[in-house]
Parts: structure tokens; sequence; C-alpha cells
């Protein structure tokens, strides 16, 4: 489980994270939306230890993310995380892409590795572009090898920061199929998102974000179809 | 008074490989020296510690703005006036190699910095090190950006190292010097020592072309 307990973060004298609070079940999808700057991404950010926090605290199956004592490297083999950008590593083909992390974090030998990537890209359906250089692929595929890659680790949750944002739109379709075929197989996922359709039927729950609370947050379809706080009312009725 | 010249013979061909070897020699340990330094220096400056950024970042700015021939004199001179003169190989290495060392810590900084925060982030979460990161990603990113820059500084050097001949080093130009007043026959002889710098520095251009080739991405 993850446990986000009343978290405060800022970044200057921006405060970015005003008190938040969500626990996220082990299998359940949790969307995460609001418009820009509302926090959503650093939540993010904070549960990965990418940030850290000022006030407040981050557990992950009971480790305290932000403990001194907690190695960080080791949590986030645990905590997928795709980003934006897909970030491929450019030097080297889709295979090794997903293969990297395996062989020298987990110490994998080459071989292991390397079939465990291999079942992942086939998994997202990259199993003929295993030779290939990611910048010879378009972004929808990047995407898709950025969200092998992370399951190359097999971790016990992913977090996604709008991973669809920076896609043309012809290529939204692909990565969101691969996602929802990702819940379906019951990986815990929290998604930061600007695609409704896909937090109202993709999602368990839906929380939303505003000036860095949560402002809103229940079961998805009620949230989408039927918000009860005026902020998020306001919000849907601007982003459809 | 033509007995006080001879012309040039095969004889000859003794001492022009000397300075052909003495060439290859001085700038192997320049490029060498100077790449390893460079890359220390610029991976520093590239970690933007205020204080190495300071104390490196004038150092490199003297290195590169004041001439090599007057750094070698200066150099040289200081050390036989401080008591201990260095032989003209080692004074011309220790110079070349640190001249080298100020153009790659520059080439290098930029390599590393072209690698993007966020390719760094999606490397730390996947629970990579910060050196498994630099090992894995940065360097071998940034490096590939540069490769074109360290070959141009590479094969400025081998010609730069021509210099080193004003402190006294026997290399390819003051042995063809030598070869000149002694025979008055400077035309030939510097087309043929062109000849030369230019067979010692094409292997170096092919390969980096090379590999070049083999690295595109």
């Amino acid at each position: 489980m993850i446990s986000v307990q009343n978290v405060h973060k800022s970044f200057g004298d921006l405060e970015v994270l005003k008190g938040v609070s969500l626990d996220v079940q082990k299998g359940e999808v949790v969307s995460v939306i609001g418009g820009s700057g509302s926090g959503k991404s650093t939540l993010l950010y904070c549960i990965n230890a990418i940030e850290t926090i000022n006030s407040g605290k981050i557990l992950v199956d009971d480790v305290d993310v932000h403990a001194k004592s907690t190695n960080k490297d080791k949590l986030r083999q645990k905590l997928g995380m795709v980003f934006q950008q897909w970030n491929s590593f450019p030097h080297m083909t889709v295979l090794e892409n997903a293969a990297l992390a395996p062989r020298i974090v987990k110490k994998m030998s080459k071989e292991e590795a390397m079939e465990i990537a291999k079942k992942e890209l086939e998994h997202v359906g990259l199993g003929d572009k295993l030779d290939v250089y990611p910048t010879k692929m378009s972004g929808g595929q990047q995407q898709r090898l950025a969200i092998a890659r992370a399951l190359a680790m097999k971790p016990d949750y992913m977090l996604l920061d709008e991973v669809t944002s920076a896609l043309d739109p012809e290529l939204v379709g692909e990565v969101l199929d691969t996602l929802r075929l990702l819940a379906e197989e019951g990986m815990t996922m929290i998604c930061v998102t600007h695609e409704m359709g896909f937090a109202r039927d993709v999602s368990d729950r839906v929380a939303y974000f505003h000036q860095g609370v949560i402002a809103e947050i229940g079961e998805a379809r009620q949230v989408i179809t039927d918000p009860q706080n005026p902020l998020t009312q306001k919000f849907l009725s601007k982003v459809r | 008074m033509n007995s006080l010249f001879t012309p040039l013979s095969w004889s000859d061909s003794g001492l022009i490989l000397t300075g052909v070897w003495n060439t290859v020699i001085i700038s192997v340990v320049a490029i060498v020296v100077g790449t390893i330094l460079g890359l220390i220096v610029g991976f520093a400056r590239s970690e933007s510690n205020k204080v190495v950024n300071a104390v490196f970042g004038s150092l490199l700015d003297v290195l590169r703005s004041v001439p090599l021939i007057i750094q070698l004199i200066l150099f040289s001179t200081f050390m036989g006036a401080a008591g201990s003169p260095l032989a003209p190989f080692v004074a011309g290495s220790i110079v070349l190699s640190l001249y080298t060392m100020a153009f790659m810590a520059e080439v290098f900084r930029g390599g590393f910095e072209s690698v993007s925060p966020s390719m760094q982030t999606a490397a730390r979460s996947l629970g990579m090190t910060k050196w498994q990161t630099i090992y894995h990603i940065r360097l071998p990113i940034g490096l590939r950006a540069v490769f074109p820059s360290w070959l141009g500084v590479s094969l400025s050097v081998i010609k730069d190292s021509a210099l080193v001949s004003v402190i006294g080093y026997m290399e390819l130009l003051r042995t063809s010097e030598q070869l000149i007043s002694r025979t008055q026959q400077p035309l030939e002889i510097l087309i043929g020592v062109g000849i030369f710098y230019f067979i010692i520095s094409y292997p170096l251009s092919y390969y980096g072309r090379y590999v070049e080739r083999k690295m595109a991405i």
C-alpha cells in the first residue's frame, strides 16, 4: 500500500502541496486529475523520492520514503515510473534499454535480464523492435518502451506522470491501451492524466487536485460524470 | 662556398624518422593525458561545483588564451631558473598536456551538460544509483555527442606539437629546420614534412569518421 499522509511541499516560497493525504491499496488504479500547477505531478515525484517533502509522511509498504535511513535506490525498484517525456536511452537498442536496470541494479546475468526485457517488450507490443534504436521509433512506441523498461524491474506500483501529454493525438490510443492492459492484470497504478475517458473507464478512483489539495476524491465514474465539488464541476466543464 | 652545405641524402632518413617518432610520441602523450585530465575537470565543471568552477575556470581561461609557444618558453625557462631544469620532452609533454586538457575539459563539459536532467531522473527512477547513472547514461551519451569535437582538438594537438621545437625538443619540425640549414633545400624538406604531418594525422581522422559512423544513432 502507498500511504500519503498530510504531505506539504514547497519550492522556495511556492507551496505546491498543502496537506495531501491519499491511500492507494494494492491492485487499485487511482487517476489524479487537475489543472497544471495543481501539484499532481509533484506528488508522484515525492512518492518516488525524486523530490523531498517539507512535512508529513509517505509510506510505501510501511517503509517511510523520506526517512534518512531509507535506501531510496532500493525503494525505487518497487516503484516503476513513466514520465511525460519518454527519455529513451539513445545509445542502446530497445532490448538493451529494457534490460539495463535488471542487469545492473538487480545484478541479473545478461541472459536473464534480456529474457525478462524481451518478455515485457512483447507485453507492450514491441516484440518486433528489439534490435531497433529508440530514436528510430515513434513517440508512442518510445513511451511503450518506457513502460516496458519500468515493468522489467518487476515493480509493485506504477507511477505514471502525464504519459500521453507529449504525444501526437493519433499515438495516444496505443499507450492508453497498454495501460488499460496493465490495469486489467491487476497492476497498482497512480496515473496523473488529462485523459478523462481513461480516468473514468480504467481507474477505480479519481482524485481532483486543486491548488495543492485534493478537492474531491471518489469512485471514478462518479467523480467524472457527477462531481460534487463545484471546483471539480468547473474544471471538468472546461476540459470537456 | 657550396662546400658548407651538403645536399639531402638517404642517410638523413634516420633523422627524419626520429623527428616523426618524437612528434607521434609527444602528441600521443598530450592527447591521452589531456583527455583523461579533461574528462575529470570537465565532469567536475558540469557538476557545477562552485569551488572547482572558480579555480579551474580561470586556470582553463589562462591556458586557452595564452599562446602555446609563450607557455612553453615561460615554463621551460622558469623550471631552469628555479634550479630544476627539465628535459625538453618532459617540459614539452607537461605544457602540451595541460594545454590539451584545457580544451578537452570544455569539450567534455559541454557533452555532459547536453544529457538532459530528465534522462538522468528516468534512470534514477529505475533504481540506478548516482554513479550507475553517470557510468551507463551520462558518460556514454555525453561522449558520443562530443566525439567530433574531441577529434578536432586531437588533430590540432598533433600540429601544435610542432611548437615544442622552440624549447629544443627534436620533433619533426626541428629536425627539418636542422636539415634546411644544412642543405639549403627548404622547399623539398618542408613539402616532405607537411606530408609526414598528414600521414600522422590522417589515420586518426579516418578512424574518427569510422567511429562516428558506427556510433551514428
